[in-house]
């Protein structure tokens, strides 16, 4: 039994990820592009050159952590939709002090995604509190948060921090992730620093989780509130840590935009999507470290990959997002992948 | 500017920007209490939007002329409840998170809208349309002093047809055995399954009567404010509904009521500038007002608010 359910964590991402590829060829077949070719557009712009390597791996890094936010909420219990606009505060927290503080890099750096962390954290904390304190559901409250934040960070850069462009200044070479180095090696994609703070927090939260006492109670409450209250553990201590340690996470993929791929902060007319990403990555790498790192291996490189197959079957990159949200929606559908396990299991016996 | 004229603004303003969020949040009623959480009314109303602008393009072009946005307001009821039967099928009978299905829907509505639009017309955007909802004068109630002006002049139709849907949905989910039953299914699902209610079914027709009425938000905020369909058409609104919803306690003149008053916040934002007094406080305020003063209403510093009982879980047979 045990066997067979470890079988099936790996057997239901795959099984989701290939429906939704089928799926969105479906799509392709049905509005008149060629998804043969797509796919292998798409495909040779995901392995096609150390450039596009560099790219995947650079996009890899956000969706690493707010896969992390994602996951690490899941595993206490809660949903963390709010990971957008944390990342948002993160974002322009790591930016600020990329911009207005003198320090050499060795302490710029860490200083910098030290507030993406905070800020990410405290902005994370109020819907963990809200729950904790008047049983508000977080699904909502998040949501909410990221609008707000959406428009608040935007009224700050407007008023305190805009240079030409609708954007901030950029931040000081001191407080910045990108990489010269890694930059050549990859025939001058925009890879940065950022993914080893990515798998580094990667590691940490597989730490966190499994191998301290906190994440022993984060987890036991996660399984099952009343039975941890029992057992003495504070469970809104808990759900305020959870959101807020989420929040963090989340708030370091902000600074990842903000000191490695962009330097600056735009004012955004819409959310960066990022957060949203995390929900899928946290889904398909079923709420575990090493699963996150390669669902956000599989969205990265599908992300880039997408630009490919626009450029070489003009088929549109919003037909990944297609793809993606299918993965989700068979994902959450694990019962149906189950189902059909079982329907193929037995059509072998009989 | 005197207080009648910056009333004068402001209202008719309001009841516009309130109308295809009365519609999404009447939807989001139907589906949540049923028992089935809805966060994807954000992705059906995009596609309703979607719909909408290519259904009245076309309308145009056969001539159809002043009935296009009427038609396109049907077919975005259609395709809106086609899309929720994505998120029925998930939630209700493969037992999928409703929650993560809802966030799904929201993707692959934006996603396959913007996919088909760039298939359709080559481009990141529709047409912009010529027939819109017109504004009018209602005849009569317009030349009431005062009243007639803030309310009844100046303003579309779709908008008292939204106050009207309100009051049918208030009468059928309280007045109706069909009401109670859906209601019923969404406090205490073992107990109606046992009183012979088909709990399934009903929480079906919740869902696609929420993709329904979401579908024709959507379409209702093309052929009355934004004119054509882009990324950025809709991006919030649906959020909005569902927060005017929970502001309104799950109850459907409730949710009328919040959905008034965030349109209220949105008037305000846009003519704001306008208008003595409020010239100074900073923009971003009136924009985040309607999801703070949700969080409010949720911490029940509005007075409470109690979700159905069964809301987000799937219904199990003999389960207890």
């Amino acid at each position: 039994m045990q066997n067979n359910t470890n079988k099936m964590k790996f057997l239901v991402p795959l099984i989701s990820v290939f429906l939704g590829l089928l799926i969105g060829g479906i799509i392709m077949l049905i509005s008149g592009y060629p998804p043969i070719e797509a796919y292998a557009a798409l495909f040779e712009g995901i392995f096609g050159g150390s450039y596009y390597m560099g790219e995947t791996i650079r996009q890899m890094s956000p969706l690493i952590l707010s896969g992390l936010a994602v996951a690490f909420a899941f595993r206490t219990g809660l949903f963390n939709i709010g990971v957008e606009g944390q990342l948002l505060v993160g974002w322009l927290a790591a930016v600020y002090v990329g911009i207005f503080v003198d320090a050499p890099a060795i302490i710029h750096i860490p200083l910098a995604i030290l507030a993406a962390g905070v800020a990410g954290a405290l902005w994370g904390s109020v819907p963990g509190i809200l729950k904790a304190r008047f049983k508000v559901h977080e699904v909502i409250t998040t949501i909410m948060m990221n609008y707000i934040a959406l428009y608040s960070t935007n009224e700050i850069i407007r008023n305190f921090m805009l240079a030409p462009g609708e954007r901030t200044e950029n931040v000081k070479e001191s407080a910045s992730l990108a990489s010269p180095f890694l930059q050549e090696l990859t025939d001058n994609s925009t890879l940065h620093y950022g993914i080893i703070v990515a798998i580094v927090a990667a590691v940490i939260m597989w730490f966190l989780l499994w191998r301290t006492t906190l994440g022993y109670e984060l987890r036991a409450v996660g399984f099952n509130q009343h039975a941890s209250q029992y057992a003495g553990i504070n469970v809104s201590k808990n759900i305020v840590l959870s959101m807020a340690i989420s929040g963090a996470f989340a708030g370091i993929a902000g600074s990842m935009e903000g000191l490695g791929t962009y330097q600056y902060m735009t004012i955004n007319a819409g959310f960066t999507g990022v957060g949203f990403d995390g929900i899928a990555v946290a889904l398909l790498g079923a709420n575990s470290a090493i699963g996150v790192i390669l669902g956000a291996a599989l969205f990265g490189g599908l992300k880039i990959g997408a630009l490919n197959m626009q450029a070489m079957a003009g088929v549109p990159t919003e037909l990944v997002g297609i793809v993606i949200a299918l993965i989700i929606f068979f994902v959450a559908c694990s019962y149906l992948v189950h189902w059909l396990m079982n329907r193929v299991n037995r059509g072998g016996k009989i | 500017m005197s207080f009648m004229d910056i009333l004068a603004l402001i209202i008719p303003a309001a009841i516009v920007s309130a109308a295809p969020l009365i519609f999404t949040a009447l939807g989001g009623v139907f589906s949540e209490r049923s028992g089935v959480v809805n966060i994807g009314l954000e992705g059906l109303m995009l596609f309703g939007a979607f719909t909408g602008a290519v259904t009245i393009y076309y309308g145009e072009q056969f001539g159809l002329a002043g009935a296009a946005p009427w038609v396109s307001f049907v077919v975005a009821m259609i395709v809106g409840a086609l899309f929720a039967s994505i998120h029925a099928v998930a939630s209700i009978s493969l037992k999928a998170d409703q929650v993560v299905s809802g966030v799904a829907i929201n993707f692959l509505a934006a996603g396959l809208a913007i996919f088909l639009t760039k298939k359709i017309f080559n481009a990141g955007q529709t047409p912009v349309i010529s027939q819109r909802i017109s504004k009018s004068d209602i005849p009569f109630l317009s030349d009431i002093p005062v009243i007639g002006k803030l309310f009844f002049s100046n303003a579309y139709l779709t908008s008292y047809l939204a106050v009207f849907v309100a009051l049918i949905v208030w009468y059928v989910l309280y007045k109706t055995p069909f009401g109670l039953r859906l209601r019923s299914v969404g406090e205490h699902p073992m107990a109606a399954d046992t009183m012979g209610i088909n709990v399934k079914k009903m929480r079906y027709v919740g869902v696609l009567l929420s993709g329904a009425l979401a579908g024709l938000g959507g379409a209702v905020y093309v052929a009355s404010i934004s004119g054509n369909f882009t990324h950025s058409t809709i991006t919030g609104q649906g959020f909005m509904a569902l927060a005017a919803m929970i502001f309104g306690k799950w109850h459907p003149l409730g949710a009328l009521g919040a959905a008034l008053f965030f349109g209220l916040a949105q008037a305000i934002s846009i003519s704001g500038a306008q208008i003595p007094g409020l010239q100074d406080i900073p923009k971003v305020f009136l924009l985040i007002a309607p999801y703070v003063l949700t969080i409010l209403a949720l911490a029940g510093l509005v007075g409470r608010a109690d979700a159905p009982k069964a809301l987000g879980t799937p219904y199990e047979k003999g389960k207890r």
